[in-house]
């Protein structure tokens, strides 16, 4: 018997408050990758959770690709941080303002 | 019993999320990000998708974890320890805060328990795995296929973005 879908989604809303605040208060990048994937995991929490509640499995079928999507994403992601170190040898977003941003 | 599982998993996956936030060792954090994804997924197996965790546990705690210890190894972050620099410490600070009483006031409020009646029982129209199957198989071919084509793109940038010369 599974459990009452609200459960997983304050559950997910928790663990999407935590990314959100791991994005706003860390400055390396390689932590606020680490948050967003928290927040995915939380989105496909409530993928799951509102397929289970509507009685079909569209919600895991896009959880998996949601799943991909964010493999890719990471790979990427790290691939800019690594290449952001050789040429500025810091890895802090806030010593990093080429753009002016 | 379900429940109780179900908490446990969830306060686990809380406390290690706040630590992968809070713990100045970027090593760590990436430790505590695989006890995350671990107990994220027993949530999955909890609603019923079995399939999802499985997928969750070989990409997320098999992949993407050892592809963040490859990065931080390779990146030298002697000063990153105790270096938690705060800028913008109170805007970041009220913004979440905000964000997390706005989304608990929607869950407080009701709306989320109200339409949701007693969970279906997905197993028993067989197995979690094949469902899964032929979903993706049968309805959603074509954004299995443009899936594997982002994931081919992104294979090709992150080697043109990683390559020693340019």
């Amino acid at each position: 018997m599974p459990i009452p879908p609200h459960y997983a989604l304050v559950f997910s809303l928790l663990l999407f408050s935590v990314g959100v605040a791991g994005v706003l208060t860390r400055r390396n990048a390689i932590i606020i990758l680490m948050s967003i994937e928290l927040m995915m995991n939380a989105a496909n929490i409530n993928f799951i959770a509102f397929g289970l509640r509507l009685h079909n499995l569209v919600g895991q079928v896009f959880s998996v690709f949601t799943i991909a999507v964010a493999a890719g994403e990471v790979a990427v992601g790290l691939a800019v941080v690594l290449a952001l170190y050789r040429n500025r040898d810091t890895v802090y977003v806030d010593q990093i303002h080429i753009m002016k941003g | 019993m379900a429940a109780a599982i179900f908490y446990i998993l969830a306060s686990v996956a809380l406390l290690s999320a706040v630590m992968v936030i809070w713990s100045r060792n970027v090593i760590h954090s990436a430790i505590y990000l695989v006890l995350t994804f671990l107990c994220v997924a027993g949530v999955y197996v909890l609603l019923q998708a079995e399939f999802v965790a499985v997928v969750q546990v070989l990409v997320y705690a098999g992949g993407i974890v050892v592809l963040f210890l490859f990065v931080i190894m390779l990146v030298n972050l002697q000063d990153a320890l105790g270096a938690r620099i705060r800028t913008h410490a109170t805007v970041s600070a009220a913004v979440g805060t905000a964000t997390t009483i706005l989304l608990l006031y929607v869950a407080a409020s009701g709306r989320l328990v109200s339409g949701f009646g007693r969970a279906p029982d997905l197993s028993a129209q067989g197995g979690n795995l094949e469902q899964v199957g032929w979903a993706l198989y049968r309805d959603y071919l074509l954004p299995f296929e443009i899936a594997s084509i982002l994931l081919l793109v992104a294979m090709i940038g992150t080697i043109v973005l990683a390559r020693q010369k340019y």
